[in-house]
């Protein structure tokens, strides 16, 4: 499964930040921790604060702290911010076809599972010591 | 806290009225038959003897093809009693009878679009294991 570098952000910034809810890390900090763009990081955690899964502060002791609950987040709701809800893509040239109608079951079917998958695992079992 | 024991004759009503309550569907002699011999079939009760929750399995040798595993085949918890815990104690114990048979894996199915049993089961440490089902519209 192929997730665009904006939700892969998302799900990296939530997840660190929900390690420790008490902590605050600024935008700069977390881009350095993965090695991506502070600029790129920085929309990210505008569309995260949006949906009320982080709050961010101004100023020297501004950062970005997690505030939501931990135990009912799913990957799929950070997912979701970033990603077209399945079944609600652009449709594709070709799809009006039997072939293509027949491959877009079989796409679908993928979506199902991935998307089952992503909404089974909450935030407090990933970060579950193994 | 809830007490967990296996479950009698004398259960499968309330048993059976609890999981027709949360899933709509009455099916008496299917619970009847979770007390056939090599099965396990555990309930929980609060302290005042109030039903709050049940789990059923079996181990079963090459199911599909697999080496022998725990199978849990139905949980259910009282709406009123959920997040205190009692799902995991039930799974805990069943599954601590497994391991006491010997077998060293527990697997299930789950609706894929039933998300809170998915997430309870994600949350004991189970992920998608080798096996896909598949299944075909005969009407």
């Amino acid at each position: 499964m192929k997730l665009q570098t904006a939700t892969r952000l998302g799900l990296y910034a939530v997840l660190e930040l929900a390690r420790d809810p008490e902590q605050t890390l600024s935008s700069a900090d977390l881009a350095e921790r993965f090695g991506v763009s502070n600029h790129h990081l920085a929309k990210v955690l505008g569309t995260l604060s949006n949906a009320g899964l982080v709050r961010g502060g101004r100023g020297a002791l501004g950062g970005y702290r997690f505030i939501g609950n931990r135990r009912r987040i799913t990957l799929m709701d950070i997912v979701a911010l970033f990603e077209p809800a399945p079944g609600q893509r652009a449709r594709e040239p070709g799809e009006e076809t039997d072939i293509g109608a027949a491959l877009q079951r079989v796409l679908l079917e993928i979506d199902e599972i991935a998307e089952a998958t992503l909404r089974s695992i909450s935030l407090e079992t990933m970060l579950r010591p193994k | 806290m809830v007490a967990i024991r296996l479950v009698q004759a004398a259960d499968l009503p309330k048993i059976s009225a609890l999981d027709a309550r949360l899933t709509g569907s009455e099916k008496p002699a299917y619970w009847q038959d979770m007390l056939a011999p090599g099965r396990h079939f555990l309930l929980s009760e609060t302290e005042k003897g109030a039903l709050a929750g049940f789990i059923a399995g079996e181990i079963r040798a090459w199911e599909f093809g697999q080496p022998p595993a725990g199978w849990v085949f139905a949980i259910q918890i009282d709406p009123r009693l959920r997040l205190k815990g009692v799902g995991t104690a039930l799974f805990e114990a069943l599954v601590a009878r497994f391991k006491a048979e010997g077998v060293t894996r527990v697997r299930t199915l789950v609706d894929r679009k039933d998300h809170l049993i998915l997430s309870f089961f994600r949350a004991q440490g189970m992920v998608a294991g080798p096996s896909l089902q598949l299944d075909k519209d005969l009407s």
